[in-house]
């Protein structure tokens, strides 16, 4: 009875916010939870700097998403996962009115907001990190591993090697190299599989946060001799790696990281030792990117852009932050298609549209993100919408793209998020929704 | 006047020995106690529940453990997260593998796994003390990571190493809103205060201090170390055992191993340093101190930047924010090094006098 009449009230108050937000011009709301200080400050800084300037970028160019307003408000999370519910939390009422999808950029505060996504209806993204079984939808029907997952991207780099290996690598020795968290934890299985179908021999070896210290690691790497390093690290432990590969003599050139594993702040410290080296990648670095070039002349050229120091903007992680607002701002479009055009979309509504993402590369190209980012179909069963990367290699300078767009191997990796999304869906005591409805 | 205990005899031994023998203390805490289970759970919000409320009193459990090992028994500990992280998933494991049994019971479970594995650990305190000590907690705290990392077993299998708790049913009531976790938090940790204020004060807690105070003069008057330190080390650890299983189901509803890092055994131990080492209130002072202050900056700094008119970005509020942080500890520190809760002592003493100090 209690339930009920808290219910209605909810349902009163929200509607009578709902006439308020009416009332007042549409505004789109951005609750940001960024962090530009803390371990990975200077991580975050890029990203963030990328994602609120294209947010910015939207407002000034087309006078924000068919004519509304983005408005938005950061909350530092220091990368911490306690720090991030505080933001969450904070953020939450402002969010119910209209809200576009949160970015934690923090597997840990993610998977802490999953269950607290979907009870305050506002979705969650995790652009490349993340729960990864979440893209099973009907599970998870607020998170959204977008463009590619871990798995897929382990995956990937397999297909990549068996490529240059000329479609063999039968007898082949892979040595995966990982942080030893869930983030490195998780391509395990992938690989596994991967190695079982392409019968290569898979030696897994962790390394302890923050792996500033790999001299045991890579003696065994040397005693191992492997054809190929796969290689899942995160902060200093990415340039530390580099140059313990350099002092035993391992080529470079035969190391692919991950995509956290792949950028300039990672090889401009390792100098010289970094040439070579490869990694993968779901967005492209540069400012070749129209894009990228047109957000440095709109919005850095009226004052408002977020970076202090500009020589960032076109790395990695900034268009990365750039690919990520493209992706919600695409979202809200497409909820905008369905819900009325010129309005504010509401959590549950973005949710839809980030459901429905069909992000062709003729559209791309309209926004002038070609290249920049995978094209991307989203569905009920399919959260993640592309599983494509690119590998791209350090020059000494820059990343070079040296491979088009490669997918992993779909029918060999969705499986196993199906069955983890299973098992999460009977811990948890819940009955997924059947996608088949939600067509 | 307002403090004043004169007219207040004791005519028997219970009434001495009870647990608030003051009568302003007696009425304090139960308005205290009336105002967190009746007043605020009808006003905070979400927000204050799930940000403020719950992190402040699992965190002060976990401090108010971490103070009877190290304030009362005098044996400095660097592994409460890891003790945390043993109750976590230690109250995850029970819930997964045994069928149908009660949440709560899988707490108390929880907490009684952490205080074996604390007894394993205190083992070296026989033989070790003070700063050598800490660093043999620090192998507790390194080794238990490890091996929740390890041994995927622990996790359930889960690729990640990530656990996600089961939900939260008590006698058939789902305790799913932020408000019925508070009160559910909230009823451990009062119990377990209690609990713990009426432990300091027995022959168990006399025994502990003497320990502290000088460990040869205690073993000289007939207390025996080994079962004494051994206890504190079990009761430190089901504390924190207790406040890890609350931490993962009550509060971030899914943990990873690394979570429960040495940085959260450092803000701990900090807890109890700027709460007041030896003391029960201390550690709810010291965990307020260390967790809501920054968030307080947090909304606090912004606002005054606008105020001013600075032009500060969001990076340079929270640099300012960590400084701000680190100076206020500074200051109460110098100001007051035995705590927060000794200021309370001596407002208490103050208050006994007024308005007539002499």
């Amino acid at each position: 009875m209690f339930k009920h009449r808290m219910s209605a009230l909810t349902a009163a108050v929200s509607i009578a916010l709902l006439s308020q937000a009416a009332l007042a011009a549409e505004e789109q709301f951005f609750p940001v939870l960024s962090y530009r200080i803390g371990p990975y400050g200077a991580n975050g800084q890029s990203f963030f700097g990328g994602f609120v300037d294209y947010l910015s970028y939207v407002n000034l160019k087309e006078n924000g998403i068919n004519g509304v307003k983005i408005t938005w408000e950061e909350c530092e999370t220091e990368y911490n996962n306690a720090k991030g519910i505080e933001c969450y939390e904070r953020m939450k009422d402002k969010a119910a009115i209209s809200t576009g999808p949160i970015h934690p950029m923090s597997t840990g505060i993610s998977y802490a907001l999953i269950d607290k996504t979907v009870a305050d209806k506002i979705p969650m993204a995790m652009v490349g990190y993340g729960r990864t079984d979440a893209v099973d939808g009907s599970v998870f029907p607020y998170a959204f591993p977008l463009v590619t997952t871990y798995q897929m991207q382990a995956s990937a780099i397999i297909r990549f090697l068996k490529e240059k290996e000329k479609g063999h690598l039968e007898g082949k020795k892979i040595v995966f190299l990982y942080h030893d968290s869930a983030y490195g934890k998780e391509p395990i299985v992938a690989l596994q599989e991967e190695a079982k179908l392409n019968k290569f021999e898979l030696t897994v070896i962790p390394v302890a946060h923050p792996g500033n210290e790999q001299g045991a690691q890579w003696l065994k790497i040397r005693q191992e001799n492997p054809d190929y390093v796969v290689f899942w690290g995160w902060g200093v432990m990415n340039q530390t790696a580099i140059k313990a590969a350099q002092k035993i003599g391992f080529s470079r050139d035969k190391i692919v990281g991950s995509w956290w594993a792949g950028s300039e702040e990672d090889t401009v410290p390792a100098g010289d030792a970094a040439k070579g080296y490869m990694s993968a990648t779901w967005n492209v670095a540069g400012k070749d990117v129209p894009l990228i070039a047109d957000i440095e002349k709109v919005v850095y050229g009226a004052g408002q852009g977020n970076l202090g120091d500009t020589s960032k903007i076109g790395t990695i992680l900034y268009n990365r932050g750039v690919s990520a607002a493209v992706l919600s701002i695409e979202a809200i479009r497409k909820a905008q298609e369905k819900y009325g055009k010129g309005k504010a979309m509401t959590g549950e509504q973005v949710r839809w549209g980030m459901e429905n993402l069909d992000i062709s590369d003729a559209r791309l190209k309209e926004i002038g993100a070609t290249n920049l980012l995978p094209e991307i179909k989203t569905s009920c069963d399919n959260h993640e919408g592309s599983g494509k990367i690119k590998i791209q290699q350090w020059d000494g300078t820059q990343w070079v793209v040296v491979s088009g767009w490669i997918e992993g191997n779909k029918g060999l990796i969705h499986p196993l998020f199906k069955a983890s999304a299973e098992q999460y869906a009977k811990e948890k005591g819940m009955t997924p929704r059947d996608c088949a409805k939600e067509m | 006047m307002l403090y004043r205990e004169a007219g207040q005899f004791k005519t028997s031994y219970a009434a001495d020995q009870q647990l608030f023998p003051i009568r302003q203390d007696r009425i304090g805490i139960l308005i205290l106690l009336a105002v967190v289970f009746l007043v605020i759970p009808g006003v905070a919000g979400d927000y204050w529940f799930s940000a403020i409320l719950i992190p402040f009193l699992i965190f002060s459990l976990a401090a108010l453990g971490l103070n009877i090992l190290t304030g009362y028994a005098g044996q400095l500990s660097l592994g409460s997260a890891a003790f945390m992280a043993v109750g976590a998933y230690a109250a995850y494991n029970f819930q997964l593998r045994i069928d149908g049994i009660p949440i709560l019971v899988s707490f108390v479970c929880a907490g009684l796994t952490a205080a074996g594995i604390g007894i394993l650990f205190g083992l070296p305190s026989l033989w070790i003390k003070g700063f050598y000590l800490a660093v043999a907690t620090l192998a507790a705290q390194f080794f238990i990571v490890w091996c929740l990392t390890k041994f995927p077993w622990l996790s359930n299998y889960s690729s990640s190493g990530v656990i996600s708790t089961q939900p939260l049913i008590i006698f058939g009531h789902a305790f799913t809103s932020p408000q019925e976790k508070y009160l559910l938090v909230l009823t451990i940790v009062a119990v377990m205060a209690l609990a713990a204020k009426n432990m300091v004060r027995s022959s168990t807690g006399r025994a502990w201090m003497a320990v502290r105070d000088m460990d040869v003069a205690a073993s000289v008057i007939g207390i025996r170390l080994m079962p004494v330190k051994l206890l504190a080390f079990a009761v430190s650890s089901f504390y924190c055992g207790v406040a890890g299983a609350l931490y993962a189901f009550c509060y971030l509803g899914s943990v990873e191993p690394d979570g429960f890092s040495l940085d959260m055994s450092f803000r701990i131990l900090f807890m109890i340093i700027i709460g007041g080492v030896g003391s029960i209130l201390g550690s709810f002072l010291g965990a307020a101190f260390i967790l809501l202050l920054p968030v307080f900056l947090d909304i606090a700094l912004p606002w005054a930047a606008r105020l001013l008119g600075l032009p500060f970005s969001s990076a340079t509020v929270s640099h300012i924010q960590v400084l701000v942080f680190g100076a206020l500890i500074m200051f109460f520190l110098i100001v007051e090094p035995h705590g927060l809760a000794r200021l309370w002592q001596i407002t208490k003493e103050k208050l006994r006098l007024w308005p007539f100090p002499h």
